[in-house]
């Protein structure tokens, strides 16, 4: 694995949910910490997703969510990228989502999703982790 | 003045600021209030300029009204909601849309999959609409709608379902959000660039000028951009900015300026710093009214007068111990109460996870009551004007609200200020030094980065759960309408309404007679896309 290269993360909005002060955030502190973040930028589809991810040759998917359709959306987002043969670039997700939802996601193929509250700090050392798992933190 | 720093003792912190960062002085004293003039910067309730409250008498005339925000699922799940508020005390309505709905598409759209009926009610056409005022009396009840891109199709079909009532459009009252330029700069649900958005807000405001007396238009809002992360400051100056932009607007139609500002009305956030939320509402009045009667020359008292709706701050609400939320909706009511609001919407203690249960939506109203009836506090109009703090607080949100203010009119106003980023931009820097500041450990939120307890402890909260076969049945139901109306005068309808935005032309009329005919909201909007095209927003990161 090349290790000098940075980390380049896809923050992704899915649906019609224009509620971007997390993703902003999220991008902003995966920035600070040295990564390339490309934002999707509102309303995308989950094909367009999983496109931008390929096209972009990302390491991992952000997506969040805050509009309560993470259970139809999401899974679609996991099976574009399987369609365009990048079912192996990791997924998390990140919003309202309620544990017994987090659940299915997770068995859906999500890698983690952080709910309301979750630790800035936590979520870049988790995506950090969750690409270059053998560098020191 | 003697430098009292000379005295210091220890204290907790190097520096105190509100939540805002608006710096804090350990105690304020008459100097810092030197420069105030009673009559002229604060005057009696119910005088100008309003500072103290917009009623000679406020609460003691009237409490506020109890106006709990409901949509979730079909139209029959939603009416039935309202009927369990309105029986538990609640004194007014207030609709949520669902995405699909506040952006344009048909429930049966592919771009509506999985969002029908989960941030709101879904509502399709005038037929969702009838069914969601059934059994509701829209002569005696007011209604409050929060929609943007499409509010000029709902308030269409408001008035129709009020023609069915025997209500005639005179006689309703209620507030259309309508507020689109605050979409652009925060919450981002919208339909058509801002320029024609900004022609449909007027096309409303002058219909309700002619036809509609009890009919609040817009609804000028802080909330959302509050949500978004910005400061109190940034809320009232942005909120305020818009507001301006909608009376220019006005007026370059020939609207008289008394004709329509006694309408407009305004809806602020509520959030966890109590005294930076009550100087924010009182400098809102004031600034307000200086603003309609200076800079407009309003004449009539009434245009002067901010009127404003205020809820609680869903983004400052926790997952994490979520009965400690009850606490923090209990101080955020009592602010915006002390700061004079004229309706309040009370979150409940699981909306950071989902919409509220109707016993966490009861606990919520009661939480009003309790304010109202028992706390004593409805019974002296502004009881903190003349506070040394608060007054100064009041002033000095002001001045940073205005220099905000004068900023955005240097680039061009407002639509010139969302094109450039410079509001988002603003807010993005907000928000994310607020939460590298919950990260460091530097701002407490009680629960999550202090006095957290373990998952396992923590006690599962009831989710309101919405049924995904809703979607499936919602689709067939628009599908099943587009088969049974006459399509012919459907077709009719959108072919006048498209040529009568070509023509830049009120379209107001030709949205009834289409909500009539029960053209659906998708349909309507695409013949005001075919002229108005989209917007696209330049993402600022």
């Amino acid at each position: 694995m090349e290790h000098s290269a940075p980390i380049r993360v896809l923050a992704a909005k899915v649906g019609l949910d224009g509620h971007d002060r997390g993703v902003k955030v999220i991008a902003r502190a995966l920035r600070d910490a040295g990564m390339e973040v490309i934002y999707s930028g509102l309303f995308r589809t989950p094909q367009e997703v999983a496109q931008t991810a390929v096209d972009e040759d990302v390491d991992v998917v952000a997506i969040s969510i805050l509009s309560g359709a993470h259970n139809a959306l999401v899974p679609e987002v996991l099976k574009a990228l399987r369609e365009r043969g990048a079912g192996d670039i990791p997924v998390v997700v990140g919003g309202t989502i309620p544990d017994e939802d987090a659940a299915f996601l997770v068995n859906q193929g999500v890698r983690r999703v952080f709910g309301p509250g979750a630790d800035l700090a936590a979520i870049v050392e988790y995506i950090q982790r969750l690409v270059r798992p053998r560098a020191p933190a | 003045m003697e430098d009292r720093r000379a005295r210091t003792v220890e204290e907790r912190a190097e520096a105190f600021t509100t939540l805002s960062w608006l710096p804090l002085k350990r105690v304020y004293r008459p100097e810092d209030v030197g420069d105030l003039d009673y009559h002229r910067d604060l005057g009696d309730p119910g005088e100008y300029p309003f500072t103290r409250g917009i009623h000679e008498t406020m609460y003691r005339g009237r409490l506020w009204t109890m106006r709990q925000f409901a949509g979730y699922g079909t139209a029959e799940q939603t009416n039935a909601r309202f009927h369990y508020l309105l029986q538990n005390g609640q004194t007014g309505l207030s609709v949520a849309f669902d995405l699909p709905t506040l952006l344009g598409y048909d429930s049966d759209h592919p771009r509506a999959r999985g969002e029908v009926g989960r941030e709101g009610v879904a509502v399709d056409s005038l037929a969702d609409m009838e069914r969601l005022f059934d059994g509701i009396p829209l002569g005696e009840v007011s209604t409050s709608m929060t929609i943007n891109g499409p509010a000029a199709i709902l308030m269409a079909m408001y008035i129709v379902v009020g023609e069915k009532q025997g209500v005639p459009m005179e006689r309703l009252s209620g507030t259309l959000q309508n507020d689109i330029l605050k979409e652009y700069i925060a919450q981002k649900e919208f339909i058509f660039p801002p320029e024609p958005s900004l022609k449909l807000v007027v096309d409303t405001i002058e219909f309700a000028t002619r036809h509609m007396p009890r009919w609040n238009t817009v609804s000028i809002s802080g909330y959302h951009i509050r949500e978004a992360g910005a400061t109190a400051v940034q809320e009232l100056a942005f909120t305020l900015a818009d507001g301006l932009t909608y009376v220019e607007a006005c007026l370059a139609r020939g609207l008289d300026v008394d004709s329509f500002a006694p309408r407009l009305s305004f809806f602020f956030n509520s959030h966890s710093d109590f005294f930076e939320e009550i100087a924010k509402f009182r400098a809102a009045r004031r600034m307000w009214a200086r603003f309609m009667r200076e800079r407009f020359k309003a004449q009539n008292p009434r245009s002067w007068m901010l009127r404003f709706h205020t809820q609680t701050a869903g983004c400052s609400l926790t997952a994490q111990q979520p009965e400690v939320n009850v606490v923090r909706v209990t101080l955020q009511a009592l602010a915006a109460v002390l700061g004079g609001t004229q309706s309040l919407h009370t979150n409940a203690l699981d909306e950071a996870l989902a919409l509220p249960t109707a016993e966490a939506a009861r606990l919520a109203l009661r939480t009003q009551q309790v304010i109202a009836e028992e706390s004593g506090v409805a019974s002296v109009v502004d009881p903190l004007g003349g506070s040394y703090f608060v007054e100064a607080l009041t002033s000095e949100t002001e001045r940073q609200a205005m220099a905000y203010i004068e900023r955005i009119e240097q680039m061009g106003g407002v639509i010139a200020a969302i094109r450039r980023g410079f509001m988002q931009r603003e807010i993005a820097e907000a928000s994310y030094r607020f939460q590298q500041e919950v990260s460091s450990g530097k701002r407490v939120i009680v629960g999550v980065n202090r006095y957290a307890i373990p998952a396992s402890e923590e006690k599962p909260v009831p989710i309101l759960r919405i049924d995904p076969e809703l979607e499936r049945r919602q689709g067939q139901r628009v599908q099943e309408l587009r088969r049974s109306r006459d399509n012919a005068r459907v077709q009719a309808a959108l072919r006048d309404l498209a040529r009568a935005a070509e023509r830049e032309e009120n379209v107001m009329p030709y949205l009834i007679e289409a909500v009539r005919a029960y053209a659906t909201l998708g349909e309507m909007v695409d013949a005001l896309k075919s002229v108005y095209g989209v917007y696209v927003e330049e993402a600022v990161v």
